[in-house]
Protein backbone atom coordinates (compact mmCIF):
# COMPACT_ATOMS: atom_id res chain seq x y z
CA UNK A 1 0.00 0.00 0.00
CA UNK A 2 1.47 3.31 -1.04
CA UNK A 3 0.63 6.58 0.98
CA UNK A 4 -1.20 9.14 -0.41
CA UNK A 5 0.48 12.61 0.78
CA UNK A 6 -1.10 16.23 -0.16
CA UNK A 7 0.99 19.37 0.28
CA UNK A 8 -1.01 22.67 0.33
CA UNK A 9 0.42 26.03 -0.17
CA UNK A 10 1.84 27.74 2.54
CA UNK A 11 1.34 24.16 4.94
CA UNK A 12 3.89 23.73 7.39
CA UNK A 13 4.01 20.28 9.53
CA UNK A 14 5.23 21.74 12.99
CA UNK A 15 8.66 21.46 13.75
CA UNK A 16 8.69 19.44 16.58
CA UNK A 17 5.51 16.71 17.88
CA UNK A 18 5.70 14.87 21.21
CA UNK A 19 2.91 12.83 23.21
CA UNK A 20 2.04 13.97 26.59
CA UNK A 21 0.35 12.22 29.73
CA UNK A 22 -2.41 14.38 31.12
CA UNK A 23 -3.21 12.01 34.16
CA UNK A 24 -3.80 8.64 32.11
CA UNK A 25 -4.83 10.46 28.32
CA UNK A 26 -2.01 10.15 26.29
CA UNK A 27 -2.19 13.53 24.44
CA UNK A 28 -0.31 14.35 20.99
CA UNK A 29 1.71 17.91 21.27
CA UNK A 30 3.18 19.45 18.29
CA UNK A 31 5.08 22.71 18.11
CA UNK A 32 6.28 25.56 15.34
CA UNK A 33 8.96 27.67 16.10
CA UNK A 34 11.94 28.35 17.74
CA UNK A 35 12.01 26.38 21.10
CA UNK A 36 13.89 29.11 23.10
CA UNK A 37 11.03 31.41 21.93
CA UNK A 38 7.93 32.63 24.55
CA UNK A 39 5.35 30.07 24.43
CA UNK A 40 1.88 31.01 22.97
CA UNK A 41 -1.23 28.42 22.73
CA UNK A 42 -3.27 27.20 19.91
CA UNK A 43 -6.35 25.51 20.59
CA UNK A 44 -8.82 23.92 18.08
CA UNK A 45 -12.06 22.99 18.16
CA UNK A 46 -14.33 20.71 17.87
CA UNK A 47 -13.64 17.40 15.18
CA UNK A 48 -10.96 19.42 14.21
CA UNK A 49 -7.15 19.09 14.84
CA UNK A 50 -3.95 21.03 15.78
CA UNK A 51 -2.90 19.97 12.08
CA UNK A 52 -5.69 22.85 10.94
CA UNK A 53 -3.38 25.20 11.90
CA UNK A 54 -0.64 24.42 9.34
CA UNK A 55 -1.16 27.46 7.21
CA UNK A 56 -1.64 29.70 10.30
CA UNK A 57 1.01 28.34 12.90
CA UNK A 58 3.73 28.88 10.84
CA UNK A 59 2.72 32.89 10.36
CA UNK A 60 2.49 33.36 14.36
CA UNK A 61 5.65 31.53 14.89
CA UNK A 62 7.56 33.95 12.72
CA UNK A 63 6.66 36.53 14.70
CA UNK A 64 8.98 35.35 17.42
CA UNK A 65 6.86 32.85 19.14
CA UNK A 66 6.51 28.99 20.25
CA UNK A 67 4.06 27.84 19.36
CA UNK A 68 2.13 25.31 21.24
CA UNK A 69 -1.31 23.06 19.77
CA UNK A 70 -2.37 19.84 20.97
CA UNK A 71 -4.48 17.49 19.65
CA UNK A 72 -7.92 17.05 22.30
CA UNK A 73 -8.43 13.62 24.06
CA UNK A 74 -10.52 11.60 20.91
CA UNK A 75 -8.98 13.62 18.68
CA UNK A 76 -5.88 13.59 15.56
CA UNK A 77 -3.65 11.50 17.20
CA UNK A 78 -4.47 12.15 20.90
CA UNK A 79 -6.13 9.04 22.25
CA UNK A 80 -9.40 7.83 22.15
CA UNK A 81 -10.49 7.68 25.86
CA UNK A 82 -13.21 5.98 27.81
CA UNK A 83 -14.91 9.66 28.66
CA UNK A 84 -15.27 12.76 27.27
CA UNK A 85 -16.46 15.91 28.84
CA UNK A 86 -15.90 20.00 29.24
CA UNK A 87 -14.24 19.89 32.01
CA UNK A 88 -11.62 16.83 31.47
CA UNK A 89 -10.75 19.18 27.87
CA UNK A 90 -9.76 21.65 30.28
CA UNK A 91 -8.01 19.59 32.38
CA UNK A 92 -6.24 18.35 29.18
CA UNK A 93 -5.25 21.42 28.02
CA UNK A 94 -4.17 22.84 32.05
CA UNK A 95 -1.77 19.93 31.72
CA UNK A 96 -0.21 20.78 28.45
CA UNK A 97 0.41 23.86 28.97
CA UNK A 98 1.87 23.60 32.37
CA UNK A 99 4.59 20.65 31.08
CA UNK A 100 5.58 23.59 28.42
CA UNK A 101 5.50 26.69 30.99
CA UNK A 102 4.52 27.82 34.44
CA UNK A 103 4.13 31.45 33.23
CA UNK A 104 0.99 33.12 31.78
CA UNK A 105 1.08 32.72 27.94
CA UNK A 106 -1.44 33.86 24.88
CA UNK A 107 -3.65 31.39 23.84
CA UNK A 108 -5.38 31.93 20.40
CA UNK A 109 -8.59 29.62 20.57
CA UNK A 110 -10.85 29.21 17.69
CA UNK A 111 -14.62 27.46 18.09
CA UNK A 112 -15.08 25.45 20.83
CA UNK A 113 -11.76 25.56 21.89
CA UNK A 114 -12.09 29.41 22.33
CA UNK A 115 -15.02 28.89 24.94
CA UNK A 116 -13.26 26.44 26.63
CA UNK A 117 -10.28 28.38 27.28
CA UNK A 118 -12.65 31.37 28.21
CA UNK A 119 -13.58 28.61 31.18
CA UNK A 120 -9.53 28.60 31.67
CA UNK A 121 -9.22 31.89 31.49
CA UNK A 122 -11.92 32.73 34.44
CA UNK A 123 -10.73 29.93 36.72
CA UNK A 124 -6.93 30.39 36.11
CA UNK A 125 -6.53 33.70 34.96
CA UNK A 126 -2.52 33.16 36.26
CA UNK A 127 -2.19 31.05 33.17
CA UNK A 128 -3.39 33.08 30.18
CA UNK A 129 -1.44 36.43 29.63
CA UNK A 130 -4.21 37.17 26.67
CA UNK A 131 -6.83 35.57 24.86
CA UNK A 132 -7.98 35.56 21.12
CA UNK A 133 -11.21 33.93 20.65
CA UNK A 134 -11.98 32.88 16.94
CA UNK A 135 -15.98 32.35 16.73
CA UNK A 136 -16.18 30.67 19.92
CA UNK A 137 -18.54 32.88 21.53
CA UNK A 138 -21.88 32.21 22.84
CA UNK A 139 -25.18 32.81 20.94
CA UNK A 140 -27.99 32.41 23.09
CA UNK A 141 -30.31 31.88 20.03
CA UNK A 142 -32.29 28.92 20.09
CA UNK A 143 -34.97 27.47 17.67
CA UNK A 144 -37.75 30.49 17.99
CA UNK A 145 -39.98 29.09 15.88
CA UNK A 146 -40.18 25.98 17.57
CA UNK A 147 -43.27 25.39 20.08
CA UNK A 148 -42.47 24.38 23.75
CA UNK A 149 -44.08 20.88 22.83
CA UNK A 150 -42.26 20.12 19.70
CA UNK A 151 -39.39 21.56 21.37
CA UNK A 152 -39.71 18.81 23.99
CA UNK A 153 -40.24 15.97 21.63
CA UNK A 154 -37.12 17.23 19.99
CA UNK A 155 -35.16 16.64 22.68
CA UNK A 156 -36.65 13.16 23.65
CA UNK A 157 -35.76 12.43 20.22
CA UNK A 158 -32.53 13.57 21.16
CA UNK A 159 -31.95 11.79 24.40
CA UNK A 160 -33.06 8.71 23.29
CA UNK A 161 -30.97 8.55 19.89
CA UNK A 162 -28.02 9.39 22.10
CA UNK A 163 -28.47 6.60 24.61
CA UNK A 164 -28.88 4.10 21.81
CA UNK A 165 -26.31 5.33 20.47
CA UNK A 166 -24.42 4.50 23.87
CA UNK A 167 -25.31 0.62 23.50
CA UNK A 168 -23.73 0.38 19.89
CA UNK A 169 -20.86 2.84 20.58
CA UNK A 170 -18.25 0.34 21.54
CA UNK A 171 -18.62 -1.42 18.15
CA UNK A 172 -18.78 1.74 16.29
CA UNK A 173 -16.03 2.80 13.60
CA UNK A 174 -15.49 5.60 11.05
CA UNK A 175 -16.30 5.01 7.09
CA UNK A 176 -13.68 4.21 4.81
CA UNK A 177 -13.00 5.84 1.80
CA UNK A 178 -10.98 7.42 -0.60
CA UNK A 179 -9.12 10.10 -0.12
CA UNK A 180 -11.12 12.59 -2.10
CA UNK A 181 -14.19 11.24 -0.61
CA UNK A 182 -13.43 11.90 3.22
CA UNK A 183 -12.31 15.87 1.81
CA UNK A 184 -15.96 15.97 -0.08
CA UNK A 185 -17.55 14.50 3.44
CA UNK A 186 -15.94 17.10 5.58
CA UNK A 187 -16.51 19.71 2.71
CA UNK A 188 -20.43 20.04 3.93
CA UNK A 189 -19.59 20.87 7.66
CA UNK A 190 -16.51 23.20 6.14
CA UNK A 191 -18.43 24.67 2.60
CA UNK A 192 -15.95 27.91 2.45
CA UNK A 193 -12.64 25.75 2.55
CA UNK A 194 -11.10 24.90 -1.03
CA UNK A 195 -11.23 20.94 -2.02
CA UNK A 196 -7.22 21.02 -2.17
CA UNK A 197 -6.91 21.99 1.30
CA UNK A 198 -9.55 19.56 3.03
CA UNK A 199 -8.07 16.92 0.92
CA UNK A 200 -4.65 17.78 2.67
CA UNK A 201 -6.23 17.91 5.85
CA UNK A 202 -7.40 14.30 5.22
CA UNK A 203 -3.77 13.32 5.01
CA UNK A 204 -3.17 14.07 8.49
CA UNK A 205 -6.68 14.43 10.04
CA UNK A 206 -7.20 10.69 8.58
CA UNK A 207 -5.31 7.24 8.49
CA UNK A 208 -4.84 5.22 5.47
CA UNK A 209 -5.92 2.11 6.05
CA UNK A 210 -6.43 -1.66 3.66
CA UNK A 211 -9.70 -0.71 2.91
CA UNK A 212 -9.59 3.06 2.71
CA UNK A 213 -9.17 6.07 4.74
CA UNK A 214 -11.03 6.72 7.82
CA UNK A 215 -10.68 10.02 10.20
CA UNK A 216 -8.81 9.82 13.43
CA UNK A 217 -11.66 11.37 15.53
CA UNK A 218 -13.10 8.72 18.19
CA UNK A 219 -16.48 7.53 16.45
CA UNK A 220 -18.01 6.62 20.03
CA UNK A 221 -17.93 10.61 20.22
CA UNK A 222 -21.50 11.75 19.88
CA UNK A 223 -22.71 15.35 20.92
CA UNK A 224 -26.04 14.52 22.77
CA UNK A 225 -27.75 17.88 21.57
CA UNK A 226 -28.54 18.05 24.48
CA UNK A 227 -27.15 18.56 28.82
CA UNK A 228 -27.27 21.58 31.40
CA UNK A 229 -24.85 23.60 29.58
CA UNK A 230 -26.35 26.69 29.20
CA UNK A 231 -24.96 29.53 26.38
CA UNK A 232 -25.46 32.72 28.88
CA UNK A 233 -22.62 30.62 31.12
CA UNK A 234 -20.09 31.43 28.87
CA UNK A 235 -21.09 34.63 28.10
CA UNK A 236 -21.09 35.89 31.85
CA UNK A 237 -17.18 33.86 32.19
CA UNK A 238 -16.35 35.83 29.09
CA UNK A 239 -17.98 39.01 30.47
CA UNK A 240 -15.65 38.49 33.79
CA UNK A 241 -12.24 38.06 32.01
CA UNK A 242 -9.85 40.85 33.09
CA UNK A 243 -6.83 40.16 30.52
CA UNK A 244 -6.85 41.82 26.90
CA UNK A 245 -9.10 40.11 24.93
CA UNK A 246 -10.14 39.95 21.34
CA UNK A 247 -12.89 38.13 20.04
CA UNK A 248 -13.20 37.53 15.99
CA UNK A 249 -16.63 37.08 14.17
CA UNK A 250 -16.90 36.47 10.83
CA UNK A 251 -20.17 37.52 8.59
CA UNK A 252 -21.14 33.61 6.60
CA UNK A 253 -23.29 31.01 8.97
CA UNK A 254 -21.44 27.90 8.68
CA UNK A 255 -22.92 24.32 9.49
CA UNK A 256 -20.21 23.89 12.56
CA UNK A 257 -20.50 27.81 13.69
CA UNK A 258 -22.24 28.92 16.80
CA UNK A 259 -24.34 31.33 14.70
CA UNK A 260 -23.44 34.06 17.29
CA UNK A 261 -23.97 37.35 15.95
CA UNK A 262 -22.05 41.00 16.81
CA UNK A 263 -25.58 41.93 18.64
CA UNK A 264 -25.28 38.65 20.42
CA UNK A 265 -21.71 39.02 21.66
CA UNK A 266 -21.30 42.82 22.28
CA UNK A 267 -22.78 43.07 25.05
CA UNK A 268 -20.63 40.40 27.10
CA UNK A 269 -16.89 41.63 25.32
CA UNK A 270 -15.09 42.52 28.58
CA UNK A 271 -14.40 45.73 29.48
CA UNK A 272 -10.67 44.70 28.08
CA UNK A 273 -11.50 43.28 25.20
CA UNK A 274 -12.63 44.09 21.83
CA UNK A 275 -14.81 42.49 18.82
CA UNK A 276 -13.51 42.64 15.63
CA UNK A 277 -15.97 41.58 12.75
CA UNK A 278 -14.88 40.31 9.50
CA UNK A 279 -17.12 40.51 6.65
CA UNK A 280 -17.41 37.99 4.20
CA UNK A 281 -15.31 35.51 5.81
CA UNK A 282 -17.70 32.45 7.90
CA UNK A 283 -16.44 30.33 10.89
CA UNK A 284 -13.01 29.33 9.86
CA UNK A 285 -11.81 32.89 9.64
CA UNK A 286 -7.87 31.59 10.38
CA UNK A 287 -7.98 29.04 7.65
CA UNK A 288 -9.74 31.55 5.30
CA UNK A 289 -7.53 34.35 5.31
CA UNK A 290 -4.67 33.61 7.41
CA UNK A 291 -2.74 36.27 6.47
CA UNK A 292 -5.32 38.87 7.16
CA UNK A 293 -5.93 37.21 10.80
CA UNK A 294 -2.48 36.53 12.14
CA UNK A 295 -1.80 40.25 11.51
CA UNK A 296 -4.68 41.24 13.43
CA UNK A 297 -3.89 38.98 15.76
CA UNK A 298 0.02 40.08 16.27
CA UNK A 299 -0.79 42.99 16.18
CA UNK A 300 -3.19 43.34 19.28
CA UNK A 301 -0.75 40.69 20.98
CA UNK A 302 1.93 43.51 20.32
CA UNK B 1 -25.03 -12.01 44.62
CA UNK B 2 -24.67 -12.88 41.16
CA UNK B 3 -23.17 -10.12 38.92
CA UNK B 4 -23.37 -9.62 35.39
CA UNK B 5 -20.88 -7.51 33.65
CA UNK B 6 -22.01 -5.18 31.35
CA UNK B 7 -20.19 -3.55 28.43
CA UNK B 8 -20.82 0.70 27.87
CA UNK B 9 -18.45 1.51 25.40
CA UNK B 10 -14.71 0.92 26.85
CA UNK B 11 -16.24 0.75 30.09
CA UNK B 12 -17.00 -2.70 32.10
CA UNK B 13 -20.09 -2.20 34.56
CA UNK B 14 -20.88 -4.85 37.10
CA UNK B 15 -24.77 -5.37 37.65
CA UNK B 16 -25.13 -7.26 40.51
CA UNK B 17 -28.29 -9.33 41.24
CA UNK B 18 -28.98 -8.65 44.78
CA UNK B 19 -32.09 -11.07 45.52
CA UNK B 20 -34.35 -12.70 43.15
CA UNK B 21 -38.17 -12.45 42.91
CA UNK B 22 -41.12 -12.88 40.79
CA UNK B 23 -42.39 -9.40 38.78
CA UNK B 24 -41.06 -6.39 37.81
CA UNK B 25 -37.42 -5.97 38.89
CA UNK B 26 -36.20 -3.16 40.96
CA UNK B 27 -33.36 -1.16 40.33
CA UNK B 28 -30.90 0.62 42.85
CA UNK B 29 -28.69 3.25 41.87
CA UNK B 30 -26.17 4.12 44.29
CA UNK B 31 -24.75 7.44 46.13
CA UNK B 32 -22.01 9.30 44.56
CA UNK B 33 -18.80 7.39 46.16
CA UNK B 34 -20.66 4.08 47.39
CA UNK B 35 -21.20 0.79 45.49
CA UNK B 36 -23.84 -1.26 44.55
CA UNK B 37 -22.66 -3.70 47.61
CA UNK B 38 -23.62 -0.97 50.43
CA UNK B 39 -26.46 0.43 48.43
CA UNK B 40 -27.91 -3.02 48.81
CA UNK B 41 -28.25 -2.90 52.44
CA UNK B 42 -31.24 -1.03 51.92
CA UNK B 43 -34.38 -2.70 53.39
CA UNK B 44 -37.83 -2.44 51.07
CA UNK B 45 -40.07 -4.79 50.54
CA UNK B 46 -40.48 -5.61 47.06
CA UNK B 47 -41.31 -8.95 45.84
CA UNK B 48 -39.81 -8.88 42.49
CA UNK B 49 -35.69 -9.22 41.41
CA UNK B 50 -33.73 -6.59 43.15
CA UNK B 51 -31.04 -5.51 40.88
CA UNK B 52 -28.09 -3.20 42.31
CA UNK B 53 -25.69 -1.27 39.30
CA UNK B 54 -22.22 0.33 39.86
CA UNK B 55 -21.93 3.25 37.98
CA UNK B 56 -18.78 3.63 35.84
CA UNK B 57 -15.87 3.97 38.32
CA UNK B 58 -17.60 2.55 41.32
CA UNK B 59 -17.68 -0.44 43.30
CA UNK B 60 -16.84 -3.52 41.02
CA UNK B 61 -17.22 -1.10 37.92
CA UNK B 62 -14.02 -0.60 35.69
CA UNK B 63 -12.04 3.12 36.07
CA UNK B 64 -11.50 5.01 32.83
CA UNK B 65 -8.11 6.81 32.22
CA UNK B 66 -8.46 10.67 32.86
CA UNK B 67 -12.31 11.46 34.00
CA UNK B 68 -14.72 12.81 31.92
CA UNK B 69 -17.68 12.16 33.98
CA UNK B 70 -21.16 13.48 33.14
CA UNK B 71 -24.36 13.09 35.00
CA UNK B 72 -25.39 11.84 31.23
CA UNK B 73 -22.83 9.76 31.36
CA UNK B 74 -24.20 7.85 34.50
CA UNK B 75 -27.90 7.85 32.72
CA UNK B 76 -26.71 5.66 30.04
CA UNK B 77 -25.28 3.39 32.61
CA UNK B 78 -28.46 3.20 33.97
CA UNK B 79 -29.95 2.48 30.21
CA UNK B 80 -27.21 -0.52 29.79
CA UNK B 81 -28.78 -2.16 32.82
CA UNK B 82 -32.18 -1.34 31.88
CA UNK B 83 -31.22 -3.04 28.36
CA UNK B 84 -30.29 -6.12 30.73
CA UNK B 85 -33.40 -6.27 33.04
CA UNK B 86 -36.14 -4.74 31.12
CA UNK B 87 -38.87 -2.39 33.04
CA UNK B 88 -37.86 -1.74 36.18
CA UNK B 89 -39.26 0.65 38.95
CA UNK B 90 -35.62 2.53 39.70
CA UNK B 91 -34.50 3.38 43.45
CA UNK B 92 -32.02 5.98 43.44
CA UNK B 93 -29.62 7.50 46.51
CA UNK B 94 -28.10 10.92 46.35
CA UNK B 95 -26.22 10.93 42.98
CA UNK B 96 -28.43 7.59 41.86
CA UNK B 97 -31.31 9.80 42.70
CA UNK B 98 -30.64 12.21 40.58
CA UNK B 99 -29.78 9.70 37.68
CA UNK B 100 -32.69 7.81 38.82
CA UNK B 101 -34.93 10.84 37.80
CA UNK B 102 -33.23 11.67 34.52
CA UNK B 103 -33.59 7.69 33.19
CA UNK B 104 -36.70 8.24 34.33
CA UNK B 105 -37.32 11.29 31.59
CA UNK B 106 -35.49 9.67 29.17
CA UNK B 107 -36.72 6.48 29.43
CA UNK B 108 -40.39 6.80 30.35
CA UNK B 109 -41.97 3.65 29.03
CA UNK B 110 -38.73 1.60 30.94
CA UNK B 111 -38.71 3.23 33.81
CA UNK B 112 -42.49 2.25 36.09
CA UNK B 113 -41.48 4.40 38.65
CA UNK B 114 -38.14 6.37 39.93
CA UNK B 115 -38.13 6.95 43.66
CA UNK B 116 -35.67 9.57 45.07
CA UNK B 117 -33.54 9.45 48.42
CA UNK B 118 -30.98 11.25 50.30
CA UNK B 119 -27.54 10.47 50.20
CA UNK B 120 -23.98 11.54 48.85
CA UNK B 121 -23.70 13.35 45.97
CA UNK B 122 -27.73 14.91 45.58
CA UNK B 123 -27.16 18.26 45.60
CA UNK B 124 -24.47 18.09 42.44
CA UNK B 125 -23.08 21.32 41.88
CA UNK B 126 -24.16 25.16 41.20
CA UNK B 127 -26.58 25.71 39.32
CA UNK B 128 -24.98 28.82 37.04
CA UNK B 129 -21.17 29.23 35.62
CA UNK B 130 -18.82 29.28 38.30
CA UNK B 131 -14.51 29.88 38.12
CA UNK B 132 -14.06 26.02 39.20
CA UNK B 133 -10.40 25.85 40.10
CA UNK B 134 -8.53 23.55 38.19
CA UNK B 135 -7.03 20.49 39.06
CA UNK B 136 -4.71 18.31 36.39
CA UNK B 137 -4.06 15.01 38.47
CA UNK B 138 -6.28 12.72 40.74
CA UNK B 139 -3.56 11.68 42.93
CA UNK B 140 -2.32 9.02 44.72
CA UNK B 141 -6.03 6.87 44.48
CA UNK B 142 -6.04 7.83 40.48
CA UNK B 143 -7.53 3.76 38.98
CA UNK B 144 -8.89 2.90 42.15
CA UNK B 145 -12.73 2.86 42.57
CA UNK B 146 -14.50 5.10 43.81
CA UNK B 147 -12.52 7.23 40.90
CA UNK B 148 -11.37 10.49 42.26
CA UNK B 149 -12.19 12.47 39.06
CA UNK B 150 -15.72 10.93 39.70
CA UNK B 151 -15.32 12.32 42.92
CA UNK B 152 -14.35 15.73 41.70
CA UNK B 153 -16.49 15.91 38.54
CA UNK B 154 -20.00 14.57 39.61
CA UNK B 155 -19.49 16.68 42.77
CA UNK B 156 -20.05 19.58 40.41
CA UNK B 157 -21.94 18.69 37.86
CA UNK B 158 -24.33 21.61 36.85
CA UNK B 159 -27.86 20.46 37.22
CA UNK B 160 -30.02 24.04 36.66
CA UNK B 161 -33.54 23.62 37.20
CA UNK B 162 -34.97 24.59 33.86
CA UNK B 163 -32.98 21.13 32.60
CA UNK B 164 -34.37 19.02 35.17
CA UNK B 165 -38.03 20.09 35.11
CA UNK B 166 -37.97 19.22 31.45
CA UNK B 167 -37.08 15.68 32.93
CA UNK B 168 -39.89 15.54 35.11
CA UNK B 169 -41.94 16.74 32.28
CA UNK B 170 -40.80 14.18 29.79
CA UNK B 171 -41.54 11.37 32.78
CA UNK B 172 -44.96 12.51 33.16
CA UNK B 173 -45.68 12.90 29.45
CA UNK B 174 -43.82 9.43 28.51
CA UNK B 175 -44.43 7.47 30.82
CA UNK B 176 -48.36 6.90 31.36
CA UNK B 177 -48.28 7.13 34.87
CA UNK B 178 -49.54 9.58 37.24
CA UNK B 179 -47.14 10.14 39.25
CA UNK B 180 -43.84 8.80 37.59
CA UNK B 181 -41.42 10.39 39.92
CA UNK B 182 -41.74 10.28 44.12
CA UNK B 183 -39.12 12.09 46.00
CA UNK B 184 -38.37 11.17 49.67
CA UNK B 185 -35.77 13.35 49.80
CA UNK B 186 -35.50 15.32 52.79
CA UNK B 187 -32.81 17.40 51.38
CA UNK B 188 -33.76 19.88 48.72
CA UNK B 189 -31.05 21.33 46.68
CA UNK B 190 -32.32 23.43 43.92
CA UNK B 191 -32.72 21.16 41.13
CA UNK B 192 -35.02 19.08 43.64
CA UNK B 193 -37.02 21.82 44.66
CA UNK B 194 -37.77 22.75 40.99
CA UNK B 195 -38.89 19.30 40.72
CA UNK B 196 -41.43 18.81 43.75
CA UNK B 197 -43.48 21.38 42.32
CA UNK B 198 -43.76 19.79 38.80
CA UNK B 199 -47.04 17.92 38.56
CA UNK B 200 -46.50 14.26 38.59
CA UNK B 201 -43.65 14.22 41.49
CA UNK B 202 -44.88 12.69 44.60
CA UNK B 203 -43.73 14.37 47.71
CA UNK B 204 -44.18 13.93 51.44
CA UNK B 205 -43.94 10.15 50.44
CA UNK B 206 -42.02 7.20 52.16
CA UNK B 207 -39.82 4.88 50.00
CA UNK B 208 -42.27 1.80 50.97
CA UNK B 209 -45.11 3.88 50.71
CA UNK B 210 -44.31 4.92 46.91
CA UNK B 211 -42.41 1.46 46.11
CA UNK B 212 -46.17 -0.24 47.13
CA UNK B 213 -47.92 2.19 44.79
CA UNK B 214 -44.79 1.46 41.95
CA UNK B 215 -45.89 -2.24 42.37
CA UNK B 216 -49.30 -2.12 42.00
CA UNK B 217 -49.08 -0.27 38.09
Amino acid sequence: MTLETRSYPGAERPARSYRHNADGVDIAVYEWGTESNPPLFLVHGGSDFAGTFDVFAPLIAAAGYRVVAWDHRGHGDSEHAPLYGWDADIRDALSVMSATTNKAAPVIAHSKGGALMMQLADSCPYRISAIVNIDGMPSKRRMPDVPDHDQSRLLADSIGSWLDFRHEAAASERKPGTLVDLAQRRGKMNPRLSIEWLEYLVTIGAQQDADGWRWKLDPTMRFGGFGPWRPEWASLRMAALTMPFLGLLGTFDEPMGWGARPRDVLPWIPSSGRLEVLEGIGHFIHIEEPERVSKLILEFLS
Amino acid sequence: MNTVMLQHNKVTLALHNVRPGTGRPLLFLHGLGESAAMMSALAVDWGGPVWALDFTGHGDSSVPAGGGYSSEILMADADIALRHIGEATVVGRGLGAYIAFLIAGARPTLVRGAVLIDGPGLAGGAIHATSNSEITSGGDRTGTTPDPWALIELSRDARPPTYTTTFARLAVSGSGIADPIAVTCKVAPPWVEAIRAEPGVMIDITLQDALDIYAAI
